[in-house]
């Protein structure tokens, strides 16, 4: 494809690898770095003398024999009981990509195909909120939550990411549904469809991949909150993140900073997990917005 | 679609955005006008053997009667607005008429909290943005002259810096850079000054958030930038070669004003999310040295003592600023939607 003209000197493909290679080492060499130390002693990881010994680890093999050590994660997810903020973060994120989802594809589908005046209306207050700080809407949920007694719970936490979550998800969704072209459903309608049949029967079977797009966005939300999941639940109904914050606080002083090394490591796994399955989604979401605008 | 239609599709998400959005910021800006009563207070004379002592006590029972009466508190207007927590009018009136130099003024703005998380937020928002578009762009540019195979690695790595939880991130970035970590190390032999520590230089920890900003959301740049320079027209970059333009000369007169609009776009996005920052500060625990008006916030709602008004009273100042930089976004929009129609 590249033609003789587009060749480049040699001084400019040097210097363009190494770019590309000093990028590559900042966005992976940190991951990398800290899932190796994750499995050292806290002397090594962090370590005063010298920082080889984050590599080779002396201490950890003179304190366990062996060069690797499963003890922050052993201290992580059995002592401080960092499996219950898993389950119970799966349990926030399930929840919160079914139900915005289901909300999200309703909204944005009738946001698609009325082309009266108040969507117009309707997706500049999304924006809106979209734009706002979930952190500024926090003061507003203590009260009423604590009045009615439903602070602390799951259920709280996930109908709240839901909301917060609905302006982003029907901007998207609103874009997806544009490109489905409208005779799909018109047709079916002048074949004695109802608005909703049609939904059901033509819309739903191809809307497959925009809402796939979608659903990983709203995980990253649920999975990636910290404001909001901190706020709003009680010690025992932690999930992951607020969890990793609440090992700085109280394990740092007691040494065992590795504890939450190890549930940062813990943290980080499934959405490498998800980036390699979903790239391809994650891109095409990222620029779907952008490129159209 | 017909009105009705519309309206019973949109209900269910509509309902969850008023009474979980909506409401919630009514119901901040009241809180922001009210604050909480005081104890009434009582004197109780008590007599014993060795004479009589006056005690202050609070009055438990007219206190709760005041509370039932009044449950929002007192109403305050926008005292707490004012106060030495938020725009502290009169600490800034006192700071201009007493400061000799414009200098002395600024050092002590820095003094209240407010103008200290405003200094920190701004000065993120505006290095953070433009860099990150620099760099977003520079590896869009060098990810697109690489071979396809190449090009999949790239991307899966180049992501995840922006996937990745935004505390993890930090934290992350933190470890590495804290004075026991790999990179404190290469800085402090670097510097060749061994007791060099971000955790006791203000100038150093908001260098090393900025980098975590940029390192943070540059992927989000590149992604946009990348899906942008597959729709170059090739036909202009070939006549723009014909006629003798340097690679530079085709980077700046024919990417750059193709992607002009989503440059803007980038900018408008990211000026919004940076100033927001928040989990950075927790995660390097820059406190001493750098706040931002959510880490206020979250602040006064966490520990025992919960501040509801002064955390209400910092949302909505929140809440203007971010419209002042949605103002730019909403008019693009409207612009759109009028072209379309």
């Amino acid at each position: 494809m590249a033609s003789k003209a587009q060749e480049k000197p040699l001084g400019l493909r040097i210097l363009l690898t190494v770019f590309l290679v000093v990028w590559l080492i900042a966005a992976a060499f940190p991951f990398m770095w800290t899932l190796w130390g994750s499995f050292k002693v806290e002397l090594d990881f962090f370590s005063i003398s010298n920082w080889r010994d984050a590599l080779t680890g002396p201490r950890t093999e003179f304190t366990y024999g062996h060069p690797f050590t499963g003890a922050g994660y052993a201290g992580a997810w059995i002592q401080e009981e960092f499996w219950r903020s898993v389950i119970n973060t799966f349990i926030v994120c399930f929840f919160v990509v079914c139900i915005s989802l289901t909300l999200g594809t309703l909204g944005g589908y009738a946001l698609s195909r009325s082309g009266h005046n108040y969507v117009f209306w309707l997706l500049i207050t999304a924006l809106i909120f979209r734009a706002l700080p979930p952190i500024t809407l926090v003061s507003g949920y203590l009260p009423p939550f604590f009045e009615w007694n439903i602070w602390g719970y799951l259920p709280t936490a996930i109908i709240v990411l839901v909301a917060i979550n609905q302006p982003f998800t029907l901007w998207m969704l609103h874009s997806f549904f544009q490109k489905i072209p409208k005779e799909l459903d018109e047709s079916a309608k002048v074949d004695g469809c109802t608005q909703f049949q049609a939904f059901r029967h033509v819309i739903i079977p191809v809307m497959w991949p925009g809402v796939i797009t979608t659903g990983l966005f709203s995980f990253l939300l649920a999975y990636n909150d910290f404001a909001v999941t901190a706020m709003l639940l009680s010690e025992s109904n932690r999930t992951m993140i607020p969890a990793v914050a609440a090992f700085l606080g109280t394990t740092q002083t007691e040494g065992n900073v590795m504890f939450a090394v190890a549930a940062v490591v813990s943290a980080t796994v499934p959405l490498f997990i998800m980036v390699m399955f979903f790239q391809r989604q994650i891109v095409s979401g990222l620029t779907a917005g952008a490129v159209k605008g | 679609m017909k009105h009705k239609t519309f309206f019973w599709f949109f209900l269910p998400t509509a309902m969850a955005m008023l009474i979980f959005i909506a409401a919630p910021i009514v119901s901040v800006v009241m809180q922001s006008l009210f604050l909480p009563h005081e104890a009434v207070l009582i004197q109780v004379e008590n007599c014993g053997p060795f004479g009589c002592t006056q005690q202050t006590s609070i009055d438990q029972e007219a206190t709760q009667a005041l509370r039932d009466a009044a449950p929002m508190g007192r109403f305050a207007g926008l005292e707490v607005y004012f106060d030495r927590g938020h725009l502290a009018t009169a600490e800034v009136a006192a700071a201009w008429r007493n400061s000799e130099s414009l200098g002395a003024f600024f050092g002590e703005l820095n003094n209240l909290p407010f103008y200290r998380a405003m200094a920190f937020t701004l000065t993120y928002t505006f290095t953070v943005t433009p860099l990150l578009i620099a760099l977003g762009f520079f590896i869009a540019v060098g990810v697109n002259s690489v071979t396809r195979q190449l090009r999949g690695l790239l991307i899966f790595f180049s992501l995840l810096p922006m996937i990745v939880t935004p505390l993890v991130g930090s934290l992350i970035l933190f470890w590495m850079i804290d004075a026991r970590g790999v990179l404190g190390n290469l800085i402090q032999y670097l510097a060749a000054d061994p007791d060099l520590s971000l955790k006791a230089s203000t100038p150093l920890m908001w260098i090393s958030l900025i980098i975590y900003g940029i390192w943070s959301s540059a992927p989000f740049a590149f992604v946009v930038f990348y899906a942008g320079l597959q729709t170059v027209p090739q036909d202009t970059l070939e006549s723009a070669q014909i006629d003798g333009a340097t690679r530079w000369q085709q980077i700046r007169y024919v990417l750059i004003p193709h992607l002009m609009p989503l440059i803007t776009f980038v900018a408008l996005i990211q000026l919004m999310d940076n100033f927001r920052v928040f989990e950075p500060i927790i995660g390097f625990s820059a406190q001493a040295h750098a706040t931002s008006l959510s880490w206020i916030i979250f602040n006064d709602l966490g520990g025992e003592t919960r501040q509801l008004s002064a955390a209400a009273t910092t949302s909505v100042l929140t809440v203007l600023c971010v419209a002042i930089l949605l103002t730019p976004v909403l008019v693009r929009t409207w612009r759109d939607f009028k072209g379309k129609a």
